[in-house]
């Protein structure tokens, strides 16, 4: 269980977050959406551990504030925006990076399994440099993934922490990294993911948690906050939910069948 | 280290390089050892050094100036040489993984500069010091000095870049820049004074030297360096996930602040002991880190024992290169350096270009 009470952050005299409530259960996928500058990164880092947060926030019961950066990433890991690599490491170092910062390190197959479970088997040999950016992107997903390979440890539930993992992803790959949170919270995992997609976050989401300027429009399920009333107030648009258009040519992930 | 060196290299298809760092690392060993044999053979004074230190071994008689240029001139040279060429690439090697950048250099952030001016503070002004105080430190005037230096602009540059309790190492890095440059302000005011004496005392300080070594030295330099060398691949892990940048290393466990200050000390106190010793010697903490990551990727669990063998390897050679070329004088060994490093590095630099992102 992940929980927060409470949150406000503060940059100089704004508030970013007002009095934010914010709780996810593991075995579940929980979406947080809003427009842009609605404070969704924040709330994020936030629940990470990264940046300070008036108010309360625990992690299968542990306080966040005060405990150790190593004692946190054995039950959670967190996937950036993105992620520019420093030095030439091969894409098979990038993921056992991942490997040493979790707890199955001595599992020599991990690597390799979280690398075809992102569809990359074959590129443990290539450069992360030379990589495409929605490449790049599934390589840093396979290394958070081995940092928490196992959803459901003996000592609680473990945590994938998603920073937009869509976003530079065409919609075949996009469907693949939805349904690898699927299965990491069918396992038993925990998974929460902030979403532009609200079409994938309808598909896949279990709950959702709306953003308006900082503040907590609704939280629940997708049917329940997905509406017309409340995404047209969020966005600033005027939006109708399950409304085909007329004519013109849309596309829908859902429609969308293994291929 | 040293375990299962001869792995297949069948392991690269997992993209792994760890067997064929580790299998560099015995090479690297060797290495050593060949440069080592050859430092204490090569010199002007024409002793046979194998005959020689057979005789020693056995206990036998042995003529006191053959004594001498074994036991007192080339050993503590070759150890000199060992322990500055390994703190040097070490240095370069912690520096460029903290500030996620291959070029960056302990030269580069002030640390050099600082010991520099304290060198030439001392050498300028060393005559001004009370004769009780001078008496004290002797010799050792200079090397002191400029440890002081080196030391002073670390302390300050972490100073100016930390504010509450977080390193802004981008601030760290541009800080490091203008101290340099106010260090080389004053370091030119200090020229300006100097008289012909001093000017030439200044600038072969500056092109760096292994030739005033001795036991005394080492004894001063190696309790700095040796703990640098042996302790600093506990930070490798650190440094691997810091290439992720902060937030990434962060949330893999990493404490980034005690990783950061752990490796401004070490940097601080490896190159302040090397370039107190030795002066200024260039080139080898950018070029050995990067030749290494080059053969056998940046992993620091590797880079950072293979960049102290590499770093001794290549900085004994060029002070043989350097005591053979205008026998029976010698060369500066940063000419040494800077001649061979310059090129080398520019070839690895335009030949690698646009296939791997510096």
């Amino acid at each position: 269980m992940l929980t927060a009470t409470n949150l406000t952050i503060r940059i100089g005299q704004s508030a970013i977050l007002s009095a934010v409530d914010f709780q996810a259960r593991a075995g579940a996928i929980t979406a947080i959406v809003g427009p842009n500058g609605s404070g969704k990164t924040t709330l994020l880092r936030a629940l990470t551990g990264e940046i300070a947060a008036e108010g309360e926030i625990s992690l299968n019961g542990t306080r966040l504030a005060g405990t150790r950066p190593a004692r946190l990433a054995a039950i959670r890991a967190v996937l950036p925006q993105a992620t520019p690599l420093a030095f030439p490491f091969l894409v098979g170092e990038v993921v056992r990076l991942g490997l040493t910062a979790g707890l199955s390190a001595h599992d020599p197959n991990v690597a390799a399994q979280a690398l075809a479970a992102v569809g990359l088997t074959g590129f443990a040999n290539r450069f992360y440099q030379q990589l495409s950016g929605g490449e790049q992107q599934r390589v840093q997903l396979a290394r958070v993934m081995a940092q928490v390979w196992v959803p459901l440890g003996p000592d609680g539930p473990r945590w994938l922490f998603l920073d937009e993992p869509v976003a530079s992803l065409d919609i075949g790959h996009q469907l693949m990294v939805m349904n690898i949170a699927r299965g990491y919270a069918d396992a038993g995992g925990g998974v929460v993911a902030v979403m532009h997609d609200l079409n994938l976050t309808a598909m896949f989401a279990d709950s959702v948690a709306l953003l308006s300027e900082g503040r907590i429009l609704g939280t629940g399920k997708p049917a329940d906050i997905l509406t017309d009333t409340l995404l047209s107030r969020a966005y600033r648009c005027t939006l109708r939910v399950n409304t085909p258009p007329a004519q013109g040519t849309f596309i829908l992930p859902h429609s969308a069948t293994a291929a | 280290m040293v375990a299962l060196p001869f792995l297949h290299d069948s392991a690269i298809c997992s993209g792994n390089r760890a067997p064929r760092a580790r299998k560099l690392f015995v090479v690297l060993v060797l290495g050593v050892l060949g440069i080592s044999v050859l430092a204490l053979g090569t010199g002007a004074s024409g002793v046979a050094v194998g005959e020689l230190i057979l005789n020693l071994l056995r206990g036998a008689d042995v003529a006191l100036r053959d004594r001498v240029v074994l036991i007192d001139i080339r050993l503590p040279r070759l150890a000199m040489g060992l322990l500055v060429g390994a703190a040097l690439a070490v240095s370069g090697a912690l520096m460029q993984g903290l500030f996620r950048n291959p070029l960056a250099d302990p030269g580069l952030v002030g640390v050099g500069a600082g010991a520099g001016l304290g060198a030439v503070l001392a050498i300028v002004l060393g005559g001004l010091l009370p004769v009780g105080v001078a008496r004290l430190i002797g010799l050792h005037l200079v090397p002191f000095a400029a440890f002081l230096g080196g030391w002073g602009a670390t302390i300050l540059l972490y100073a100016l870049a930390s504010r509450q309790g977080r390193t802004s190492v981008a601030t760290m890095l541009l800080a490091g820049i203008a101290l340099g440059a106010l260090a080389g302000a004053a370091t030119g005011i200090l020229i300006y004074l100097a008289d012909d004496r001093q000017l030439r005392d200044m600038t072969f300080w500056g092109m760096g030297s292994l030739g005033g070594a001795s036991w005394q030295k080492i004894a001063v330099a190696a309790p700095l360096i040796l703990p640098v060398l042996v302790l600093s691949p506990m930070l490798a892990r650190g440094l691997n996930l810091l290439a992720l940048g902060e937030a990434a290393a962060l949330h893999a466990g990493v404490e980034v602040e005690r990783i950061k200050t752990l490796t401004i000390l070490s940097v601080a106190a490896a190159t302040g002991a090397a370039v107190a010793i030795a002066g200024g010697i260039g080139f080898i903490g950018i070029v050995v880190p990067h030749l290494l990551r080059l053969a056998v990727g940046p992993d620091h669990r590797f880079l950072l024992p293979n960049a102290a063998l590499l770093g001794a390897i290549l900085l004994v050679g060029a002070d043989v290169i350097a005591r053979l070329v205008v026998v029976p004088a010698e060369l500066p060994i940063g000419i040494v350096t800077a001649v061979l490093g310059a090129p080398v590095f520019l070839y690895i630099l335009l030949r690698s270009r646009g296939v791997l992102d510096l």
